[in-house]
């Protein structure tokens, strides 16, 4: 015995639907799938790593988002999630896990530290880790708390919907990678 | 020779200032050049050319037996001329409970010190950092190279006359920080 | 004479070569890597699946504590004392806060010390856990993890209701703990004890005498009690090694002495062994919670100690005197006594000891925390060598070094 029942689905987006189909434009379909299943990199380097391991965990399950999957290996990831201080030793490091990942990628700084050096304005701290990669959504907070990360997550969730397919490819984002010297 | 002793020592502390100082000085005369209870460790003050046998003697000293190296860091004090850096290694004595601190000093333009890895292998990285943060010349270390800060850092931080922030640091500005 | 920090470039330490006939492959445990739990970098020359040598290479996370106690007065040292070993960071804090009531000379009351042993405990726990599942999860074994997990979360419950934060706390004051626990906060510790047992003998009974988890962890890493002692190891690493060494025994601090509990003593000094010594560990600690509260004497629960302790509020805005404690407490004005102190507690890792330099000044003219993590850390290559690959990252794991605690 079934029931017809009407889901509303907010994530779906505008198009023309049918009997057995729906019809969008491709920037849309792709959107959805690539937001709703994200292959996150968890660059953790300090405290905030471990705020992102109770993230993980059961009770704020990240999953739920997409995100069961963490990859570890730059060339297969989507999200550089960059959570902890970033010292100059590390910092080449950073930049060379960034360069290796491929297009299209985004990077969420989780923290005070990631995002501008935080508590340590000191010699050997990187003030900020968009003095070397471009960052899309910065998570302030020393730790966040994990529900500022599922936030934060969601917002490059909104961002990797509306992208369009040919944002990389535009002299707008060539240009802000030439700022930072990457081609 | 400085001695004093701090109004919260315990009498068993004083008793073990007291030998100690009584051994140091019989076997090592002249080159302990300072003594005292800094709270509840008896302090002694060494000369530099002696310390690694000071620190050998306590360490197999079948009564006192500091085997077991607590820490060991440096200090910059660049207002005592001619004696500007000090290193101060803390023993520990397991089974009996005892702690001692021993200190030496040193001018600036004679910072090499003996190792003391071939006591304690655990001298190994504290030298390093005593290196890296300070500039101790540890003769006779393995390895001795940077530990903490990057390689090609061509100052020595933890020295007072450098400052906390990096010295190429542009966006803040300092009347905005209280500095 | 200032000196900028060099130029940001290749700072990969290159593998010295082993001059021998055999033909040697160089494997980089990178600085990420998602087994090694923090920031270390290990190059190790590798024959086959065995380790030949190991180099290790640190200070990717140094963020220069040292450096920034000098700037800092002493109330605001203590959020630097968290970032330390961040799994703990009350017992960082309250071994922080013991330090500058040693150097003046102040007396705290009972039920400040119980209050603070309950925290330091729990942390303990929070501690062991990280690290026990962790190990757990490097044997592929990723159940417990999640199970585990949600009993940090109760725990940083606790914290929240005392403190307001979860990880990293400034929890406790020069003096005493900024408040009383509350109806809740009690609530809730009942309620740990009580459940908490039952979830650690269900991860006890999945891990400890699983014939994976023991075929794999036996006789890995191994290290004897004279090598851990040589390399100033404490904690449960050296606990592990055979030797019975705890700085909450040998020198009691915040009434450790009233409290009835064992030390939990290894033989080999494998990863097996470090493992069963934590859990054994976590058992012990509610031990001590248990009789924490059931032994809870009444009173303050903070000294009386003005220039350091800040006033109520009410007291602010009305009395003159608690409004300039507050002026000079805020700005780190305070008039602190000269002298030099050193002060261990019992963290999660070991002995973790403050040798604190004071000169008078408003700042400590010199603070050198005496790290467990970076000390034990340099046996490392030594405990590996000769190893497999797996046993190895077991071994790191297993050592619970935190990235913190290591570079500070």
């Amino acid at each position: 015995m079934t029931t017809n029942v009407d889901i509303k689905s907010e994530y779906k987006p505008e198009g023309l639907e049918g009997q057995g189909f729906f019809a969008t434009s491709l920037d849309k379909a792709v959107g959805l799938a690539r937001a709703n299943s994200l292959w996150p990199l968890p660059f953790a380097t300090s405290c905030c790593g471990i705020e992102f391991m109770a993230t993980m965990a059961s009770h704020y399950d990240l999953s739920r988002f997409g995100m069961e999957r963490l990859s570890f290996s730059p060339r297969q990831a989507d999200l550089l999630m960059v959570m902890g201080t970033i010292s100059k030793k590390m910092a080449p490091i950073l930049r060379q896990v960034y360069e290796q990942m491929a297009e299209p990628k985004w990077v969420l700084s989780m923290g005070a530290c990631a995002s501008s050096g935080g508590i340590f304005d000191t010699y050997s701290v990187l003030q900020g880790i968009d003095r070397i990669i471009p960052v899309d959504v910065y998570i302030p907070g020393c730790p966040p708390r994990p529900e500022q990360v599922l936030d934060g997550i969601m917002k490059i969730q909104e961002l990797a919907k509306n992208e369009g397919r040919s944002r990389r490819t535009s002299p707008e984002y060539k240009a802000m990678l030439a700022k930072y010297g990457l081609e | 020779m400085h001695h004093e002793i701090h109004p919260s020592a315990s009498p068993a502390t004083v008793e073990l200032h007291n030998q100690i100082k009584d051994a140091l000085i019989q076997s090592f005369e002249n080159d302990i050049t300072g003594s005292q209870i800094d709270y509840d460790f008896p302090v002694f003050s060494v000369a530099k050319s002696r310390i690694h046998d000071v620190l050998e003697f306590l360490k197999n000293h079948n009564e006192f037996e500091f085997t077991f190296l607590t820490t060991m860091c440096g200090v910059h004090y660049p207002d005592n001329a001619g004696q500007e850096f000090a290193l101060v290694y803390q023993l520990h004595n397991m089974q009996k409970n005892w702690r001692v601190r021993i200190k030496t000093f040193m001018a600036t333009n004679d910072l090499n010190v003996p190792t003391a890895t071939d006591l304690w292998l655990g001298a190994n990285w504290m030298e390093r950092e005593a290196f890296d943060f300070y500039g101790f010349r540890f003769t006779g270390h393995p390895d001795l190279r940077r530990i903490l800060n990057m390689d090609e850092m061509n100052y020595h931080p933890l020295r007072k006359e450098y400052a906390l922030e990096d010295a190429g640091r542009d966006d803040k500005q300092d009347k905005y920080f209280g500095r | 004479m200032k000196g900028t920090s060099g130029n940001i470039g290749q700072t990969f330490a290159t593998a010295s070569q082993v001059t021998d006939q055999k033909d040697y492959s160089i494997l980089n445990l990178g600085p990420t890597h998602p087994a090694t739990h923090g920031i270390f970098q290990n190059i190790l020359t590798m024959d086959g699946e065995i380790i030949v040598k190991a180099e290790p290479t640190i200070g990717y996370i140094h963020r220069a504590f040292e450096k920034l106690a000098e700037r800092r007065p002493y109330n605001q040292i203590t959020p630097i004392t968290d970032r330390l070993n961040y799994c703990s960071s009350p017992i960082n804090n309250m071994g922080w806060h013991m330090t500058v009531e040693k150097l003046i000379g102040c007396e705290v009351p009972k039920r400040a010390q119980y209050l603070r042993v309950i925290i330091m405990e729990l942390s303990r726990i929070a501690d062991h856990i990280v690290c026990d599942t962790v190990i757990a999860v490097d044997t592929g074994a990723m159940t417990g993890f999640l199970y585990l997990f949600q009993w940090r979360e109760k725990i940083y419950e606790i914290f929240e209701e005392i403190c307001g934060a979860r990880l990293t706390t400034n929890i406790g004051r020069i003096g005493g703990m900024e408040r009383d626990f509350n109806e809740k906060a009690w609530n809730r510790i009942h309620a740990f004890l009580k459940e908490f047992p039952k979830a650690l003998s269900e991860f006890d009974k999945l891990v400890t005498r699983n014939r994976i988890f023991m075929d794999r962890t036996i006789n890995c890493g191994a290290i004897s009690a004279e090598n851990a002692l040589a390399y100033s190891f404490t904690g449960p690493n050296l606990r592990a090694a055979g030797v019975d060494y705890d700085v909450r025994v040998m020198s009691p601090y915040s009434s450790y002495e009233d409290f009835d509990f064992i030390i939990p003593v290894g033989t080999n000094g494998d990863t097996y062994d470090r493992y069963m010594v934590r859990m054994e560990e976590m058992w012990q600690s509610m031990r001590i919670i248990e009789q924490a509260i059931k032994n809870m004497p009444d009173g303050q629960y903070h000294a009386e100690v003005p220039e350091f302790y800040l006033p109520p509020k009410e007291d602010v805005y009305s009395k003159m005197e608690a409004l300039i404690y507050q002026f000079k407490i805020v700005m780190g004005e305070t008039d602190v006594p000269k002298g030099e102190v050193y002060h261990a507690v019992e963290g999660g890792n070991g002995e973790l000891g403050y040798y604190l330099i004071s000169d008078g000044g408003r700042t400590p003219y010199r603070l050198h925390m005496r790290r467990p993590c970076f000390i034990y850390y340099q046996a490392y290559s030594s405990m590996i060598e000769g190893g497999m690959l797996s046993d190895a990252i077991l071994t790191m794991s297993s050592m619970n070094a935190i990235a913190g605690e290591l570079d500070a």
